[in-house]
């Protein structure tokens, strides 16, 4: 029988895995992606409960975190585009110059 | 009504502060005589109708002034006969000093000339609020705003260094006193409740005198700081001779005739608090001949005509705060009265002189003026005489009366005291007759300086036919002529300084009249001794008592036969026929009689001396002077006291101001607290700064941290 918890350790799991790709990945794509399956690992935690209360309130926030996250992959997206014109490279490393 | 005696002179100042600057010479000056002479007259109304209503004082309140809880101080105008014999004198002697400044400033440019004017009007609209006062706040208006005026005429010529300085110092004493009048304010009013002198008197009356020290001997000790800072006495006298750097006749009005006298007027004002504080009228009474004797040893040696005369009113206020001290407040008053008219002449005499001679202040350089100066001469001659004390002139009524209260008093320590009153006169007698015979008689001994005039002084060897000199005194020493080309007198020519000349007819005219008037102001206190009444006391009587005390004033019933003045000091045997029953204070005549005598031969005896040294003999004074060569140092360097309050006082503030105040305090202290504070913000800034590195990914690790931190703290 598959448990709440099974759900939620998997969200956790999930959301551990995407904090170390947006930490340790050197590609700022990778990290967009990264972001994306913390916000999944999120929406899972949301609809699991959800379900496990009997409501609909879980998989209502679902679709928002979804909308936007749409939105933020588009606007990241146009960003890592022009920074890469801007520096021919990807690492984020690489764009410190906004500092003290 | 009361209200228009100040208030006159204010218009006055308000016109020639306002518009004086577009108004011409002769308009301005012709507004600041009428407002004076406008309240002269309104003053002698009010008086008029004070006598004659036979009331004991006239009131007027203007508006409320202050107004807070048990403090109620309406601004209230007093017309006694104190007020009233001193608005007379303030007015009266201020007009005649208006008149003789219209002449003596006519060379000042028409801006100044208003800036003049408006402040002397200004001066007197103060000095009547001051003397007018029903309380003591109103009477601090006054008392503040002289000495704001004061501070202005003495730095008149401000563009002299040495006047800026002394109105400053002048300013700095006054201020040192009025600090000890308001706390005096202060307590009286915490003790007593009230500030309205009235109120106070009656209060105060309703209380035994104080044997010990107690809360009005602090009182009254602290207005007497206040009297010391503005009537020149020690410690504070020293701004007095400083301040003739101002113009002569603001000399002669303010620091001469009527502000200095302030400190006596309100001692008098006070009379039943300072009677019930024997204490402070005991040092009122050390610190009065204290200083008259000092200053007349100063004023012995001084070259400046115009510092001696104000060494002399130095010590001419000390006699009156003698008489203050010894409880005789009529005989104070009475010689503020006499002295007004004799130094008002006497400084503006000195005016007289200074302008015929373009500026020239320093008596070694004067001599011979008498036939070039006839009018100044005379009625010079007849101020030294009555500041002398010669009889029949009105210093000596006064100043024999104050050496007589002396001598009966009940003051500790009166005998010294009177015998130091004495040898002060003597000392009046030669320093005054010294100035006399120093500057009018004799030889020119040299041709002062004349900046004004460019072309060559001709010798002119006519001798002067339009001036001959009015015939010489009996008993006086004739003068030592001039030499021919010093003697003519170029009369009638303002404005053009060649030869001296005489005082044009604005500077003669108030000459004359404070000439008669120091002849003739004596015989309104002819003392009973002489056959008189003394009605000046009499008339002052009620202003020195409580309001509820009953006046007693038993008027002289058996007027004795009028003995003539000058006979009556050969008439001692004649005494008692002049002795009259008024009040127990009257003392035997006889003694009177003797006393008088006395101290008209130490008049004559001081005028004699003079004559001998600086008239028959001036090698003689020389040689004197060179054998006491330390003693003359030291009266010529006045005591070193001004070296002594720079040294002890002055040096010190400063050294203090400069390193712990300034450098210290401010520099250090205050700059370093807000320098400081913006040092360690900056310094926090620039190390928190670090934590902005640009990088993204170290933003999200911190932002992580945080998550993890706040999520921690709800979770466990």
């Amino acid at each position: 029988m598959v448990s709440l918890n099974h759900y939620l350790i998997l969200s956790a799991v999930l959301f551990s895995i995407g904090t170390a790709g947006v930490f340790l990945r050197r590609n700022l794509i990778t990290v967009l992606l990264s972001i994306e399956v913390m916000l999944n690992a999120v929406n899972l935690t949301f609809i699991s409960v959800g379900r496990y209360l009997g409501t609909v309130d879980g998989q209502i926030i679902v679709f928002f975190v979804m909308t936007v996250a749409a939105a933020e992959a588009a606007v990241g997206l146009a960003l890592v585009i022009a920074l890469f014109r801007h520096r021919e490279t990807l690492n984020p490393d690489a764009f410190t110059s906004l500092k003290w | 009504m009361l209200l228009l005696i100040p208030l006159l002179p204010l218009a006055g100042f308000l016109v020639n502060a306002f518009a004086g600057r577009r108004l011409p010479k002769a308009v301005s000056g012709l507004v600041g005589c009428l407002a004076m002479i406008g309240s002269f007259a309104v003053s002698s109304a009010a008086v008029w109708g004070l006598v004659s209503s036979g009331e004991h004082a006239v009131e007027q309140t203007v508006f409320s002034w202050l107004s807070s809880h048990s403090l109620q101080v309406p601004f209230a105008l007093r017309l006694d006969h104190l007020s009233a014999l001193m608005i007379l004198v303030v007015t009266g002697i201020g007009s005649l000093i208006h008149i003789y400044s219209v002449g003596y400033m006519h060379e000042e440019p028409d801006g100044e000339y208003a800036r003049y004017f408006s402040y002397l009007n200004l001066f007197a609209a103060f000095m009547l609020v001051l003397v007018l006062g029903a309380s003591f706040p109103v009477m601090f208006i006054g008392w503040e705003g002289v000495g704001l005026c004061s501070y202005l005429l003495i730095g008149f010529w401000f563009h002299k260094h040495s006047a800026a300085d002394a109105g400053k110092k002048a300013f700095v004493v006054n201020r040192i006193g009025d600090f000890g009048f308001i706390l005096g304010m202060l307590l009286i009013f915490t003790t007593f409740g009230t500030l309205d002198f009235q109120g106070v008197a009656a209060a105060a009356a309703t209380r035994a005198p104080e044997t010990a020290v107690g809360v009005m001997t602090i009182a009254t000790m602290l207005l007497f700081v206040g009297a010391t800072g503005k009537s020149a006495q020690i410690p504070l006298y020293v701004w007095l001779p400083d301040a003739m750097e101002g113009p002569t006749p603001v000399s002669a009005l303010i620091h001469a005739a009527t502000m200095v006298t302030a400190g006596v007027y309100m001692i008098g004002r006070n009379a039943v608090l300072f009677e019930h504080a024997p204490i402070t009228l005991a040092i009122v009474a050390g610190i009065g001949v204290a200083t008259a004797l000092m200053a007349g040893t100063i004023g012995l040696v001084q070259h400046d005509i115009k510092r001696v005369l104000a060494y002399s009113t130095v010590s001419q206020l000390g006699f009156m705060f003698l008489a203050m001290g010894v409880g005789s407040f009529a005989a104070g008053i009475f010689h503020l009265y006499t002295h007004a008219f004799f130094k008002a002449l006497l400084f503006l005499g000195a005016g007289a002189v200074i302008h015929a001679l373009a500026g020239e202040q320093d008596l070694r350089n004067m001599g011979g003026l008498k036939r070039q100066l006839p009018i100044t001469y005379w009625t010079f001659l007849i101020g030294a005489l009555a500041i002398a004390g010669v009889p029949g002139l009105a210093g000596f009524f006064s100043k024999d009366e104050i050496l007589f209260r002396t001598f009966t008093a009940a003051t500790p320590g009166h005998t010294l005291m009177w015998v130091l009153g004495v040898v002060t006169s003597l000392l009046t007698a030669i320093y005054m007759f010294r100035l006399v015979f120093l500057a009018f008689h004799g030889e020119r001994r040299h041709e002062a300086p004349m900046p004004q005039q460019s072309e060559e002084e001709e010798p002119v060897t006519q001798v002067s036919g339009t001036v001959p000199p009015p015939a010489l005194a009996a008993g006086h020493v004739p003068a030592v002529h001039g030499s021919d080309h010093h003697a003519a007198a170029q009369q009638g020519a303002p404005g053009h300084h060649g030869m001296p000349h005489e005082a044009p007819w604005s500077m003669a005219v108030p000459l004359i009249l404070l000439a008669a008037g120091s002849v003739l102001a004596g015989y309104a206190g002819l003392p009973h001794a002489l056959g008189g009444s003394n009605r000046i006391e009499q008339f002052l009587e009620p202003a020195f008592h409580a309001p509820t005390q009953a006046v007693e004033i038993v008027a002289s019933a058996a007027q004795p036969p009028i003995v003539p003045v000058a006979l009556g000091l050969q008439l001692p045997g004649d005494a008692h026929a002049g002795e009259v029953h008024a009040g127990e204070v009257h003392a035997d005549a006889a003694t009177e009689l003797r006393l008088m005598a006395l101290s008209s031969g130490i008049a004559f005896a001081g005028i004699g001396i003079a004559a001998y040294f600086w008239l028959r003999r001036r090698d003689a004074a020389a040689a004197v002077a060179d054998r006491m060569r330390p003693l003359h140092r030291l009266l010529l360097d006045k005591y070193y006291v001004d070296e002594a309050y720079d040294a002890l006082l002055v040096q010190p503030l400063t050294t203090l101001s400069r390193t712990v105040l300034w450098r210290g305090v401010d520099a250090g202290l205050v700059d370093g607290a807000v320098n400081g504070v913006g040092l360690a913000v900056g310094a926090g800034s620039d190390a928190l700064r670090r934590a902005q590195t640009g990088s993204v990914r170290t933003y999200a690790a911190m932002f992580f941290a945080g998550v993890v931190v706040i999520v921690g703290h709800y979770l466990l």
